[in-house]
């Protein structure tokens, strides 16, 4: 919590105090509810809360422990909603009475160092990155990276790979992407929060990939795009499902939300991987919270709820600003209606209501 | 976890207790039983700890059997998991950082003892004190933003090209200078038991008795030749049981080797390639392996795994500090 949003929210009681000794009208009682999970979103849940806090008074204490942690609180109840990167799976949320939603979009680019290359400059293809990932293709002049960049200068130097160590989220959605666009992938690795990596190595965090990259010339990373525009990495561009190659910006981040098929999704887990669209940018998702649907406090859920509905219509700025890309209206008008059917308290009525 | 070894902690004075024996009185009686259950915490822990640990990675060996000891499969996909590359990598670097460590803390603490000047003792002394109170996480990031690049722009291109050219031991010092990688693991934990060893040895030394030496000297022995035939045949044991110290705090590194380490489930024959160990793949699992998955099982096993590992180095090392410093 940061020294500011403590110094407003005591402007805003004092406000509040100030008011119920002038007008003796009842003042609703600040909610405190908690939240565990992905560190993605970490940033953007931690900016809308102190914006929520100074309007509404109700304060979230996030703990960005991992999505594997989130999990684990949630399914014990220890806290109001977990948040996960990756989306969980059918079987589970049911077993565990558990609503997913989506409650922000981030996307995963590619980095390289590379002596006179600039950001946006190099042009790679999913099978190539794949192939790259594989460890097939070794060096960067290979005919395959030349054939790709016609006009660059490609040096004779080692490509050297390099990942997230960790468990995460990132790591998930990069394998979706190179399992969607190579079949050698998808056979010979799989998709998960960490995989067995055929070559390069490994550092903790988007920092340690950034900075392993920086610390060894031809070496390529994948990071999220909140770290690379933030830290002004180079980027790489990619060629997209249409055959266009884009260059990670909001805008392409954009055209890969709004071509998801999150109608035909089932607990919102729409892909945004290598989705169809001229401007689309290929490796986009979600990152999911997860809300008990039998709640043991109702007034708990309803404020985790208040909060999210807020951000959904309030947080879009904010959000932007942090390089997060925000749900695009017909997702956050189902996710409500979705509150509205599955959540019940222990009366069997809805806990939400428009 | 190996810190506690150090010092002697159980000399149990019960003698001194008998002249209050008749007149004892209530508080006592309640501040002896405190002093009890204060001590009996700490076993409690441990066990609880270790039966924890063990019941924890159970479902990793109904599923795995030995395999889970003697795979080398790290695969969350498919859900095989094995500790060899995580175990192979732990005692390797551990390895490398006794080898590293070892002879300078033998020149430190001769030095300390023997040669010199009290103004230079007592900086040094100091100096290396200062050095054991850095946090690993700080060795962790030293590691890897000042001595990767270096290790990768000098160190290792110079190693390959010296050492990497000798038959055998050199496919060890061959492949890419990335930076990170099992060597540059090892050499930063040199460092990191580095003030820890040199400390133990100083002990060892003083506790030379000044007439042997004085008797080699008076013989004409040199400096170095009172060192290798006096003070080093005397305390032998306990050297050898501060080495083994050293090799337990080693073991157990986490973060240090988490940030150097490179962290790939592989085992390759070359030093500086990137690898794995126990602490780091602990560390880097953890915060997302999935409630009830067999990955979280896999991973308290290892965690019992490396308890096992730590506790019968630091048991033998145990041993052999104490029989030469308590005669």
């Amino acid at each position: 919590m940061s020294l500011m949003s403590r110094n407003s929210m005591r402007a805003f009681m004092l406000a509040g105090s100030v008011a119920g000794l002038a007008f003796a009208a009842p003042v609703a009682k600040a909610v405190d509810f908690t939240g565990a999970g992905a560190t993605f979103p970490a940033p953007v849940y931690a900016a809308w809360a102190a914006d929520y806090k100074a309007k509404s008074g109700d304060s979230l204490n996030y703990q960005a422990i991992g999505s594997g942690g989130g999990q684990t609180q949630i399914l014990n109840r220890t806290v109001d909603f977990g948040a996960s990167d990756a989306p969980v799976a059918g079987d589970k949320l049911a077993a565990a009475k558990l609503l997913q939603f989506p409650a922000v979009i981030g996307s995963v680019v590619i980095i390289v160092n590379l002596d006179g290359i600039a950001a946006n400059q190099l042009k790679l293809d999913g099978p190539l990155v794949a192939d790259i990932y594989l460890g097939k293709i070794t060096k960067w002049n290979d005919k395959r990276i030349a054939d790709l960049n016609e006009g660059v200068k490609l040096p004779d130097l080692a490509i050297i790979p390099a990942y997230r160590s960790d468990g995460s989220g990132t790591t998930f959605v990069y394998a979706s992407y190179l399992a969607a666009v190579s079949p050698e992938w998808k056979d010979k690795v799989g998709v998960a929060t960490s995989i067995s990596w055929p070559t390069g190595n490994g550092a903790k965090g988007n920092d340690g990939v950034a900075a392993s990259v920086k610390n060894s010339k031809g070496a390529i990373g994948y990071v999220e795009y909140v770290y690379a525009a933030a830290n002004n990495l180079v980027t790489a561009q990619l060629k997209n499902k249409a055959g266009k190659f884009v260059s990670p910006s909001t805008p392409a981040f954009q055209a890969a939300a709004a071509n998801a098929d999150w109608a035909g999704a089932k607990d919102f887990a729409a892909s945004m991987i290598d989705t169809p669209g001229d401007t689309t940018w290929p490796i986009v998702s979600a990152t999911f919270i997860l809300l008990p649907k039998d709640p043991a406090k109702a007034e708990q859920s309803l404020a985790v709820m208040k909060f999210f509905d807020w951000a959904f219509a309030n947080g879009g700025a904010t959000a932007e600003k942090l390089h997060y890309i925000p749900l695009p209206a017909s997702v956050t008008a189902r996710v409500k209606t979705a509150w509205e059917s599955d959540i019940k308290d222990s009366a069997g009525n809805p806990v939400w209501k428009k | 976890m190996s810190d506690v070894a150090v010092g002697n902690l159980s000399s149990a004075p019960a003698s001194r207790h008998r002249g209050f024996a008749r007149g004892e009185q209530a508080s006592d009686i309640i501040f002896r039983g405190v002093l009890y259950a204060a001590g009996i915490l700490v076993l409690t822990l441990l066990g609880l700890i270790i039966i924890l640990l063990f019941q924890g990675g159970l479902p990793v060996l109904y599923a795995f059997g030995i395999d889970f000891f003697t795979s080398s499969a790290w695969n969350p996909v498919t859900e095989k998991y094995g500790a060899v590359v995580a175990v192979y990598g732990t005692i390797i670097t551990a390895v490398i950082a006794v080898v590293v460590a070892v002879p300078a803390a033998f020149g430190i603490s001769f030095f300390l003892t023997e040669v010199a000047p009290p103004v230079l003792r007592r900086s040094i002394g100091t100096a290396i004190q200062l050095l054991a109170a850095i946090p690993s996480i700080i060795f962790g990031m030293w590691g890897f933003f000042i001595v990767v690049p270096l290790m990768a722009a000098y160190v290792q291109p110079a190693l390959a090209s010296t050492l990497g050219v000798v038959p055998v031991i050199g496919t060890l010092f061959s492949g890419a200078p990335i930076g990170t990688g099992i060597l540059t693991a090892g050499l930063i934990m040199a460092l990191m038991i580095l003030p820890f060893i040199t400390a133990l040895f100083v002990e060892v030394l003083e506790s030379v008795p000044p007439m042997f030496k004085e008797a080699a000297y008076g013989v004409g022995a040199t400096t170095s030749e009172v060192f290798t035939a006096v003070s080093i045949p005397y305390g032998r044991t306990a050297i050898v049981g501060a080495v083994m110290l050293g090799l337990g705090r080693a073991l157990g590194e986490t973060m240090a080797v988490t940030f150097v380490i490179g962290n790939a489930n592989r085992i390759s024959a070359s030093l500086f390639s990137p690898g794995a160990s126990i602490a780091s793949t602990i560390a880097n699992e953890f915060p997302e392996a999935a409630p009830g998955s067999l990955k979280l099982f896999a991973l308290l096993e290892l965690g019992f795994l490396l308890f096992v590992l730590s506790f019968i180095v630091l048991a033998v090392a145990r041993v052999l500090v104490r029989s030469r410093l308590e005669t």
